[in-house]
C-alpha cells in the first residue's frame, strides 16, 4: 500500500505564540516541531505499510525552516517527505491548504491518505474532508482504530455515544484521533537515518498555482481584527497545610452545590 | 435569502447542538434544515418549534453519509447566505466536503456570526481563549460556519411543524462508497458531562489509572460528573467521551474542580467559562491557577481524600 501521511510543523506549543501585528498570522520560527497529534497518523501509516509491504511518504505545507519537525516524523520511520514551502502560501486558509496538499499527494498516486483530525495550532478540523472531496475519494474520519482489510481499510469511527465500524476500498482518506495507536519513539538509528532521507521541496508554482490562487489572496476569509480578551481574574491561591480541603468545602457551600 | 442548519440524526432526533444553531440562524431570517437520517414526525416538529420553516431530509442508510450529503446539500444552496454546522464529526465531514465542492471558505470554532452590513463576520477565540478574532468572509455566499458547542442557547419559539422534503441520495461514485457495517454504543456511567452542574476533572497529575478512580468517589459525593484532560484519555485511563477541551467537550458547569490538571490552553478552551473554578495542583506555576477562583497548591492524593471524608461527614 502506497501511503501518504499529512503532517504539520508548528511552533512549539510550550512556547508563547506570537502574532504578526500587520496581518495577524502566527509568526513561524525557523525551528518548528512536529504537531504532536500527527505522530498518531505517522504510526498508523507505518503499521499499515509494514502489514502490506508498502511505503510512507509525508506531505506537509509550511515554511520549511530547519525541517526539524519533518525530520522527527522521518526518524519514526517514514521513507521520504514532500514539503510545499513557499512565501506565497502565507495566510492560506483551510481550503487553500487542502488544494495544495491534495495536488501534491495526487502527483504520487497514493492508495491511502492519513491525517490527524485537526492541527494543534489552527484546529480548523476540516482539511482531511476537503482533501477527500478534492481527490474524489471517501473520508473515513475520526478513526480510533485502523486495519488493512481485503485490499481496503476498516476503521472504528468515533461517534457521540460509541463507535461504528466503517469499511472502504481504496483510494481513501483516513483521519485518526489522538490515542488511536501508541506512537513509537524514534530510535537513535532512526534519527541518524532521517538526516539522509529525501525531502522534496515544492513551490505553489510547481503545483500549478499562481499567486492569486493561494495565500491570503486566494483565501475566502480574512482576519479583520484580533483583540485581547480581558483575562478572568485569578482568585486566591493557598498552599495546602493539610487543611486546604476546608477552603474547598467553604467555596462549594458558597456556590450552593452542597 | 435563506439560512441553513445542518444536522445528523442522533438518538432519533436532531442533535441538541442543532437546536442551539437554530436560535442563531433565526436572526438572519427564514431557516431551513438539512437533516441526515431516517427522520420522523416528532424530530421534524421539534425543529419547527425551534423556528425551522423547512426540513430537507436525506436517509443515507448504511453509507457513511458525508460525500452524498455534501453533494445533495450543495444543490439546495442556491441563494443561501449562511450554513451553520455544529462541531460534531459528521457536521465537520459535511462542512469540509461542501466547502471543497463549492469552493467556499469554511470558518471553524465560531462563537458568533455577525452581519456587518457589507457581509458576514465570524467571531472566534484563539490561544486558549485569550484573544478574540473577527474573521470576515469575502468568498461568494453561502458562508460555511462550524460553531463551538454552547456558542448559542437553544430556545423554542413555538413554531409549527415545518414542510418536509425527502432528498434522494445522489450517486457520487467511489467517494460515497464507504459503508458502516456495525454500530456500537458505549454507554458512559454517571451524569451527562455536558449537562452536569458540577464537574470533577482529573489530569496527568492523578498519577495513574487506578489513582484516577478516586475522582469517581469525589464526583459521587458531590452529585457531579467526571471529566478528563486529553493526556489522561490518550494514556487510556478513561474513554474519549470524558475528554474536555479543544478536541473534546466544551462544558460550562456551575463548579469546575480540576485535580492534577495543569491547565494547558487546549484544555482551558473547553472549560474556562465555568462558574466557579477550583484547582488542586502541586505546581504553583500551573496555568490552571491563573483562571481559578480558588487554587490549592498541594498534593491531590492528600487533598482529595480529605475532601471526600469531609463531604461524607456532612452526610
Amino acid at each position: 500500500m502506497k501511503i501518504a501521511v499529512c503532517v504539520k510543523q508548528i511552533p512549539d506549543p510550550a512556547a508563547p505564540y506570537e502574532l504578526d501585528p500587520e496581518n495577524h498570522w502566527v509568526v513561524r520560527p525557523e525551528d518548528q516541531v512536529l504537531d504532536d497529534t500527527d505522530r498518531y497518523g505517522v504510526e498508523v501509516g507505518l503499521q499499515l505499510a509494514a502489514a502490506t509491504e508498502g511505503s510512507v511518504t509525508l506531505y506537509s505545507m509550511s515554511p520549511a525552516g530547519s525541517l526539524q519537525g519533518i525530520r522527527q516524523a522521518l526518524a519514526m520511520g517514514a521513507d521520504r517527505a514532500v514539503i510545499v514551502s513557499d512565501p506565497q502560501l502565507r495566510g492560506s486558509d483551510a481550503l487553500v491548504t487542502a488544494h495544495v496538499l491534495s495536488r501534491a499527494i495526487a502527483r504520487d498516486e497514493n492508495d491511502l491518505v492519513i491525517t490527524g483530525t485537526e492541527s494543534t495550532d489552527g484546529y480548523a478540523g476540516v482539511v482531511p474532508q476537503q482533501i477527500a472531496e478534492l481527490l474524489e475519494v471517501p473520508a473515513l474520519t475520526f478513526a480510533r482504530h485502523v486495519d488493512a482489510s481485503n485490499g481496503g481499510v476498516q476503521i472504528q469511527r468515533q461517534t457521540p455515544d460509541g463507535y461504528e465500524i466503517v469499511t472502504s476500498s481504496l483510494p481513501a482518506v483516513i483521519s485518526v484521533t489522538a490515542g488511536a495507536v501508541e506512537p513509537r519513539y524514534p530510535t537513535f538509528k532512526g534519527i541518524m537515518q532521517a538526516k539522509q532521507k529525501p525531502i522534496d521541496q515544492l513551490t505553489a508554482n510547481d503545483l500549478g498555482y499562481g499567486p492569486n490562487d493561494v495565500g491570503g489572496i486566494g483565501s475566502g476569509q480574512h482576519v479583520k481584527s484580533v483583540t485581547v480578551i480581558p483575562a478572568r481574574e485569578a482568585g486566591e491561591i493557598v498552599e495546602d497545610d493539610g487543611e486546604g480541603y476546608q477552603r474547598i468545602v467553604a467555596l462549594l457551600e458558597q456556590a450552593k452545590v452542597i | 435569502m435563506t439560512t441553513w442548519v445542518f444536522t445528523e440524526e442522533t438518538n432519533g432526533k436532531a442533535t441538541p447542538s442543532a437546536l442551539e444553531l437554530l436560535a442563531k440562524a433565526r436572526e438572519f431570517g427564514e431557516v431551513s434544515v438539512f437533516y441526515v437520517g431516517a427522520g420522523n414526525d416528532a424530530a421534524f416538529a421539534e425543529l419547527g418549534e425551534h423556528g425551522a420553516a423547512a426540513v430537507h431530509s436525506m436517509d443515507p442508510g448504511n453509507a457513511l453519509p458525508a460525500a452524498a450529503a455534501a453533494a445533495a446539500f450543495a444543490d439546495l444552496l442556491e441563494g443561501a447566505q449562511l450554513v451553520l454546522f455544529a462541531n460534531g464529526n459528521t457536521d465537520r465531514d459535511v462542512a469540509g466536503r461542501l466547502s471543497a465542492r463549492m469552493g467556499r471558505a469554511v470558518v471553524s470554532n465560531a462563537l458568533d456570526v455577525i452581519n456587518e452590513g457589507t457581509g458576514l463576520a465570524v467571531v472566534t477565540e484563539i490561544l486558549g481563549g485569550t484573544e478574540q478574532v473577527i474573521t470576515t468572509i469575502n468568498a461568494d455566499p453561502p458562508a460555511l460556519v462550524v460553531s463551538r458547542p454552547k456558542a448559542f442557547a437553544a430556545e423554542p419559539v413555538g413554531g409549527s411543524p415545518p414542510t418536509v422534503t425527502a432528498v434522494a441520495v445522489p450517486d457520487v461514485g467511489h467517494a460515497g462508497s464507504a459503508t458502516i457495517v456495525e454500530r456500537h454504543e458505549e454507554p458512559s456511567e454517571g451524569p451527562d458531562l455536558e449537562a452536569a452542574a458540577l464537574i470533577v476533572t482529573g489530569g496527568r497529575g492523578m498519577g495513574d489509572a487506578d489513582r484516577f478512580q478516586i475522582l469517581n468517589q469525589l464526583a459521587g459525593a458531590l452529585g457531579g460528573a467526571v471529566g478528563a484532560t486529553r493526556a489522561v484519555v490518550d494514556a487510556g485511563w478513561v474513554p474519549y467521551s470524558l475528554q474536555i477541551g479543544q478536541t473534546g467537550k466544551t462544558v460550562k458547569p456551575s463548579v469546575y474542580l480540576a485535580c492534577g490538571v495543569s491547565g494547558a490552553m487546549q484544555h482551558a478552551v473547553g472549560m474556562k467559562d465555568s462558574g466557579t473554578i477550583i484547582a488542586i495542583n502541586k505546581d504553583p506555576e500551573a496555568p490552571i491557577f491563573s483562571i481559578s477562583d480558588l487554587g490549592i497548591v498541594g498534593d491531590v492524593h492528600k487533598v482529595v481524600p480529605a475532601l471526600i471524608e469531609a463531604l461524607q461527614a456532612r452526610g
